[in-house]
């Protein structure tokens, strides 16, 4: 017996050190605290990207909604990615989350997790959180209840079933509450809410589940200027820990925060580089004035 | 208020649930000294009791308010219309049927001290095996829970991981009672085929005849449906409760955030099976029989109707609606036996016309208005 796990602890050591069999090895993952999940991958970000788009290609009925689109998205990193209508942006955030499953190509969070194969809560507790281009919240609940939902923990049924907020996760959901500015509508229904609150507290949601990477589609939409403004702080703000993906099609709020910008065009990247460089490529407006 | 003293902390600000329980435990206690206690001690002055027969039937209709309860909890909380739960209800009560029937003992037509008299009519020569166990009330009890719920949890597995949703689930549901109703008429099923299971005898050694032993099982009835509520209760105020809703409004949403759908929707499925099987089985000693006309869709569909007229997403909006419908049904069956069908549609149609949130939504809506009437006194 004790001999086994003596070996069974070397072999362990001999794969920790040859970092080429990592998702052979069951860690505590941090971005599984709490949650008795089924996949057994670390994420790996180690090499720089923390996900990987390669040659996704997504048709939906023989229309190419994505073609041979490939894309990396670095740690902690800030990328704005604009299109006109119909580019695509959004199916690849379904890819991304699961939603959709692409037709071929690799999608992978970190280096091991093959996000083809997970499920889209899977997904979601691996550290990958999303905001729809509509407003998706939960209109019978409160600001707070909504909020409180979306909170990173376990979210198995038997531990749903019985728990209770702590002090802590109460604090959480109140600075949460005043980064959005909706704390004096902390209990009022969410679908009360104007278009622009709807955003911030699908944006709070976000912020609540603590993910890795942030996948933010259209968040400006309906807003005013001076939200806009909070906003872009907001999201400037959460880059370095995180990742942030901005799909946006407001150029002035799109130069307000990005530094690296990704042209999607039918279905695959057409130009990137910085808000400059992207504006004076010859084949950018040609697209863009071509609509 | 000092009457949140006799409730659970979950349960202070639902004060359609207190006046429910208050109304519930005062019938119960008032049934229990005037048509037990007082003619137990003063026998010559029973003569203010409410009739047993009135008992028995007020006790069945607690059942199938426990029963209303239970589609409550997977329509109204979690959006899943399953036209089939009386299935559950149905296999709770041929659970307690099996029990009673060899209860009978060899006081059966054919005095077989084994055999219920169908299958010696049957010349069948010894119990099937699924048969076996339901001599002890230990082992009905828990087949009464797991019977409906590993058919729902099988069913649920199955169409929940398809993401079967909507009318489709709804179709899928009706279809289920109803292949099992096509199943327990037939006699090779070992259940009394067509007939069922009747001429049941006692329960746990009392006669079911006998006031005193209808009197205890209307009274755990009421606690049945007490219990069930509270239980229900708490399962819609915890965060459960709030991510069932959150799947039914938004259930993209809820997948995006880490909730693994499927199994929440089990979950709750199973629960409500569950808590329909005990339904069913408190039901049958007080009707006296259970037969396969129990799985009928239309039982199903007329139950989703009690829901719907009480108000659906309150679980006491089903109480209520479970009381008024099978009131008026048996007022109507008594008096006007034709025009049933008629007025349960009626009383659909204006209700989900003029009444979306169903007897509650009116009351709710009263309140509302006296509520401005006050306000608007006040700023005048
Ligand atoms: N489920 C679907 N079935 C069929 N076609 C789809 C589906 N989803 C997207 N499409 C099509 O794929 C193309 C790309 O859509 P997508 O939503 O990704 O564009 P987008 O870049 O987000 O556009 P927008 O800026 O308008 O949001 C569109 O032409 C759209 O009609
Ligand atoms: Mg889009």
């Amino acid at each position: 017996m004790n001999s086994f796990s003596q070996m069974q602890d070397k072999v362990r050591d001999v794969l920790r050190r040859d970092r080429t069999f990592n998702h052979t090895i069951v860690e505590e993952n941090i971005f599984l605290q709490g949650t008795h999940s089924v996949h057994h991958n670390t994420l790996d970000a180690s090499h720089g990207p923390v996900l990987y788009l390669e040659d996704v290609s997504v048709s939906f009925d023989g229309f190419q909604a994505l073609n041979k689109l490939s894309l990396y998205i670095d740690d902690g990193e800030l990328r704005c990615i604009i299109g006109p209508n119909g580019a695509g942006k959004t199916t690849m955030m379904d890819v991304i989350t699961g939603k959709t499953r692409p037709d071929t190509g690799l999608v992978y969070f970190g280096q091991t997790m093959d996000l083809t194969q997970m499920a889209e809560h899977d997904i979601a507790i691996a550290g990958i959180g999303r905001k729809f281009q509509k407003p998706t919240i939960f209109p019978e609940h409160s600001v707070w209840e909504n909020l409180e939902l979306a909170m990173k923990t376990d979210k198995g049924v038997w531990h749903t079933l019985f728990t209770v907020l702590t002090s802590e996760q109460k604090d959480r959901i109140e600075e949460v509450m005043l980064i959005i500015g909706l704390q004096e509508l902390c209990y009022a229904r969410a679908d009360l809410l104007s278009h622009g609150q709807k955003q911030w507290l699908e944006i709070g949601m976000l912020l609540m589940q603590d993910p890795r990477v942030l996948l933010v589609d259209e968040p400006v939409a309906g807003m005013t200027h001076q939200e806009m403004d909070r906003t872009a702080e907001l999201l400037t703000s959460l880059a370095g820990k995180h990742s942030v993906v901005v799909v946006e099609h407001d150029m002035d709020f799109v130069r307000s925060i990005a530094s690296q910008v990704t042209v999607l065009h039918e279905g695959s990247v057409l130009a990137e580089g910085t808000m400059d460089e992207v504006q004076n490529n010859q084949k950018v407006i040609e697209v863009y004035l071509g609509e | 208020m000092i009457i949140n003293y006799f409730f659970p902390q979950f349960m202070h600000k639902d004060t359609g649930g207190k006046i429910l329980l208050s109304l519930l435990a005062l019938v119960t206690i008032m049934v229990i000294i005037f048509n037990f206690l007082i003619p137990l001690l003063l026998p010559e002055a029973s003569s203010w009791h409410m009739p047993t027969y009135m008992v028995t039937l007020l006790g069945k209709y607690l059942c199938l308010a426990l029963l209303a309860i239970a589609l409550d909890l997977v329509w109204g909380y979690c959006g899943i219309l399953s036209l089939g739960h009386a299935a559950f209800f149905a296999l709770g009560g041929y659970a307690m049927g099996m029990y009673l029937m060899r209860q009978i003992g060899d006081r059966g037509v054919y005095g077989d001290p084994v055999l219920p008299d169908f299958m010696v009519f049957l010349n069948w020569s010894e119990l099937p095996w699924y048969w076996y166990g339901f001599e002890s009330f230990a082992f009905t009890a828990l087949m009464i829970l797991l019977v409906p719920g590993l058919l729902a949890y099988v069913f649920g597995w199955m169409t929940f991981r398809s993401r079967v949703t909507g009318v489709y689930l709804s179709i899928m549901t009706q279809a289920l009672t109803y292949a099992l109703m096509l199943a327990f008429f037939r006699n090779e099923m070992g259940l009394g085929g067509n007939n069922g299971l009747t001429d049941f005898k006692d329960i746990l050694g009392f006669s079911l005849q006998s006031d005193s032993t209808r009197i205890v099982i209307f009274s755990l009835s009421a606690a049945a449906l007490a219990m069930g509520y509270i239980a229900s209760r708490f399962i819609v105020e915890s965060k459960l409760g709030k991510t069932v809703v959150a799947i039914r409004d938004a259930e993209l949403r809820t997948r995006f955030i880490g909730y693994k759908v499927e199994n929440f929707k089990l979950w709750i499925f199973v629960f409500s099976a569950m808590l329909a099987g005990v339904a069913g089985a408190l039901y049958v000693p007080q009707v006296g029989i259970i037969n396969p006309g129990e799985f009928s869709p239309l039982n199903s569909i007329e139950l989703a109707i009690w829901v719907a007229i009480g108000g659906r997403g309150t679980l006491f909006g089903a109480v209520i609606g479970a009381l008024i419908v099978n009131y008026a049904k048996t007022y109507f069956t008594g008096a006007l036996p034709e025009l049933w069908l008629f007025a349960l549609g009626t009383l659909f149609i204006v209700s989900t016309l003029y009444l979306p949130k169903g007897v509650v939504g009116l009351f709710e809506r009263f309140q509302n208005r006296t509520e401005n009437n006050k306000l608007e006194e006040k700023t005048a």
